[in-house]
Order: structure tokens, then sequence, then C-alpha cells
């Protein structure tokens, strides 16, 4: 901790200084790359869809699994060949919030911690990432669905 | 010699003999290839961890330093390095296969002119051959301090990229007409900076600090130096130094205040602000700077490698980010000791 009013002055100073001459991170532009990329994989998951359904027995309700199978495993192989960290610098959440993102989360910590073995590297270590995911996802999953039963009194009627 | 608050003078001029610098493959787009060594083209340098690989990095510049200098590593009385991974494993490692004794060190980026100071004082001391030298791997690093490398985290323009590079210095008492002269070493400077993609901007009042209280300790100025080339500072950290300097009244030419980390890769638009990692200062200081002294196109230089001083445990607590400083002077000097 600082103790004297002058270096607190001056790591003040400085802070305005830092922040001052931080050049500003482009939002409106990264918003759009990823706003489009994002929306393209889902447009290629929608073609996959009806890929499935056309020439697969699947209908409107099954056709989910498949499909975002598809994308995990597309995900996973641009991973592994090193591409989709490259991807993920132009179009940021775009390829991050897309099941594409968690699937990359998951492959690129598995391939990480490799070296380590399989138990205590890619076992102990896939989950580093997405773990969070996992967690918070089912957190509030659990919230809005306590939310949605009280609102639609779905309650009284279980 | 023990002189003004911090620093230290070395009146018998250690001098460095020779030194080595490699570097990995993506390494060899750096406007600067021509001055390293030994350019590995596999990223894992033959290795099956990047770990391995970081080490074998660390080995290699030291033997070319022993090669070029027809020395082996049994001449050599002591080590001095250090780097990014967890308990320094990366040198502890490479002094196992040289079987040196070994001082490791930490301090983070600003390990290589730590280990050269300190070098020097050994060499003062009556040590007839010391070794100081540091290496990244940006895999190894990236791993241990951010995401893996696979992952699609998108950084921000503050963002550093860490070199895949080792140098190191052999540093004996006379033989070279490059002299290690002076040293000051830096003390903690903690602005309160918290972001680990802007690490420039959190060493850079470090290296202000480190250098004006050289120029104090030794009544010098800039205008003593041909170069004052600081390690890992990047675009902006570079930036925020000289407004920095301008603050505490004392402004610096840009001209004769470079940085490593922007030499290295020139603007490639994958290291975002610059090069960072231990082996940046050391792999620039250790080649191009110590070449352009040799060749007279530099007659005296200030390096000052920066560091900053955080884990990722640190970060995840919010903790701030401690930067640090070490300026090491590297003079051409024709006669010898004397």
């Amino acid at each position: 901790m600082m103790s004297s009013t002058k270096s607190n002055m001056e790591t003040e100073n400085y802070k305005q200084v830092a922040k001052r001459m931080e050049p500003s991170r482009p939002v409106g532009m990264r918003s759009l790359k990823a706003f489009l990329v994002g929306g393209f994989i889902c447009l290629i998951g929608q073609c996959i869809q009806v890929f499935y359904m056309t020439f697969f027995n699947f209908n409107e309700a099954t056709v989910g699994a498949p499909t975002v199978a598809t994308i995990i495993f597309i995900a996973v192989l641009l991973t592994g060949f090193g591409v989709y960290d490259k991807f993920s610098q132009f179009s940021g959440g775009g390829t991050l919030v897309p099941v594409s993102g968690f699937a990359n989360a998951m492959a690129s910590t598995a391939i990480e911690y490799r070296s380590e073995g399989y138990v205590l590297g890619v076992g102990g270590n896939m989950f580093k990432l997405a773990g969070s995911v996992i967690v918070f996802g089912t957190v509030a999953a659990f919230i809005i669905g306590i939310i949605y039963a009280i609102v639609t009194q779905q309650w009284e009627v279980m | 010699m023990f002189t003004g608050k911090q620093s230290w003078t070395f009146p018998s001029y250690p001098c460095i003999l020779s030194s080595g610098v490699v570097a990995g493959p993506f390494e060899k787009q750096s406007p600067l290839k021509d001055t390293f060594d030994y350019i590995f083209d596999d990223r894992r340098m033959g290795e099956n961890t990047f770990e391995k690989a970081q080490v074998v990095l660390m080995e290699e510049a030291c033997q070319q330093a022993l090669k070029k200098a027809g020395k082996t590593a049994a001449d050599v009385a002591f080590i001095y390095g250090g780097d990014l991974i967890n308990q320094d494993t990366g040198t502890t490692f490479a002094s196992r296969s040289l079987n040196v004794p070994y001082y490791g060190l930490f301090g983070a980026c600003s390990t290589s002119m730590e280990a050269l100071s300190l070098a020097a004082q050994a060499v003062e001391m009556g040590a007839p051959l010391v070794l100081a030298g540091t290496a990244s791997h940006y895999a190894a690093i990236e791993k241990q301090f951010r995401y893996p490398i696979e992952y699609g985290a998108q950084r921000p323009p503050t963002a550093q990229r860490t070199v895949t590079a080792g140098g190191a210095a052999l540093i004996g008492p006379s033989g070279s007409d490059v002299v290690v002269t002076k040293s000051t070493i830096g003390k903690i400077v903690d602005h309160g900076l918290k972001d680990p993609y802007n690490m420039g901007a959190a060493m850079a009042p470090a290296a202000v600090d480190t250098i004006l209280t050289h120029f104090s300790d030794f009544q010098m100025d800039e205008n003593d130096y041909d170069l004052i080339i600081t390690g890992d500072l990047g675009d902006l950290g570079r930036s925020l130094a000289l407004e920095w300097f301008r603050q505490k009244e004392h402004p610096l030419p840009e001209a004769k205040f470079q940085d490593c980390g922007m030499l290295i890769y020139d603007n490639a638009p994958e290291a975002m602000s610059g090069a960072s990692g231990t082996g940046c200062s050391a792999a620039v200081v250790f080649g191009k700077i110590l070449d352009d002294i040799k060749n007279g196109r530099l007659q005296r230089v200030l390096a000052v490698a920066t560091g900053a001083l955080l884990s990722p445990t640190t970060y995840q607590q919010k903790e701030s980010i401690p930067g640090i400083a070490h300026a090491v002077t590297l003079e051409a000097k024709g006669g010898g000791p004397l």
C-alpha cells in the first residue's frame, strides 16, 4: 500500500495517463463482425438441419441433436488444425457464443494438457474453461425455471 | 562498486566474450532474424512438450555462446538465469544438462538484465567465466499465464505476443571489446494497473523510474547514451513511458528510446502491441545490440529489461500488476581494462 500522499497522487495521475493513452477497443466493428459470423454459423446450422431432415429420418423435434453434434465436430476439427483461434481473433463473440465456442473451449484445453497425460492432463483440465459455462448455465436455467414456474403458475397444477 | 542509491559500477570492465541467440519458426519473419544464431524450423524444437522446447531454447542459446568463444560448459563458473514457467523449471532443466553451478532468478521479463548485472558482479569478484541468459517459448508461457493456444479468445489491441527465443551471454574478465560498465537495479513500481492484457502500461513507470534513477546515480543523462532500449513495453508501453518522462520533466528524444518488443516483430498483426517474454530483451540485446556495439554503430547503450511480476493467481484475485526494470550499460571499449 502506498503510504505518502505524493505517491498516491502519482498513482492516480499515472492511471489517468494510462487510461487516456490506451487505444480504444473497436467495439462497434467487433460487434458487427461477431454478429455476422455468429449469424453465418447459425445459417450453416440451419443448412445442416435441413440436410438431415431431407435426407435422413429426422423431424423438427429430433434434428437438434445431430445438428449440434455436427457443428461440434467441425469446431473440434478446426481447433485441432489450429485455425479456430484465428477465426476467433477476427469474429470474437461470433465464434465464442455458439456451441462451436464451447467445443473449442473443451478441445483446446484437451490438446493443451495432453502433455500431462490422459487422466490428470486431458481429463482433469478439459472443463477448465467450459466448466463455468456448465455451472452457470445450470444455475441460470434453475433460476429462470423457478421464475417461469411462478409467473405461469404451473406449480399449482404440478 | 556500489554507486548512488541502487546502482553498481564495474571498474574492471567485465567483457561480453560472446553471445548466443536462438528463436522459433514464427520469429523467421522478424526483421532481426539475421542477428539470430539459429532458428528452429519446428516449434517444438524436436521435443514432445513446449516446456521441453523452452529448455532446448535455453540450452542452445548457451551452447551457441560457448561455441563462439571456443569454450565448453565445463569452463563456466556460474550460470545466472530464469524464465516464466512455474518454479523456473525451464532454466533449471537447462542448467541440469549444462551441469554448471546455477543461480535461479525470477524477474519475469526483466531477468535478462538482472542476470547480466549479477554476472558482471561475479566477474568483478573474480569468477573466470559466467553465463547469463533467459528463454521463453510462446506456447509454454501462454499456457502458464493465459488460455490454451488453440482457444479462441479475442485479444485486445494492447495485448502482446510472447516471443519464442532464447538469449545468453558469456561474460569474462577480458578478451572482448564489449564491456558491461554499470547497472541499476530497479525497485517494484506499481501504479495499480490490473489488466494482464496491457502489461506494457503496467511496466512503463518502472522503466521510467529505473532510467531516471540511473541518470541521477551516475550524474548522467540521455546524451551520454546512443540508445536507451527497453525490454518489452510494446507500442503502447513505450508511448506511455515517453509521456511519463515528460510528466517527470525529463523528456527523452523519441529516436533514442527504443523497445525490443517493437523491434522483434515490426508491426506484425499477430503481435498486437509488440513482443514480450523473458526471451524478448535477451534476443535483441544479446543479438542486434551487441552486434551494433561490436561493429561501431553504437558506442554506449542502456539496456533496460522490464518485467511484470504477476502470476495467474494474483490477477484472478484482482491484485494489481507490479512492474520492475533493471538497467545495464553496455559499451564499446577498444583498449581492454587496464
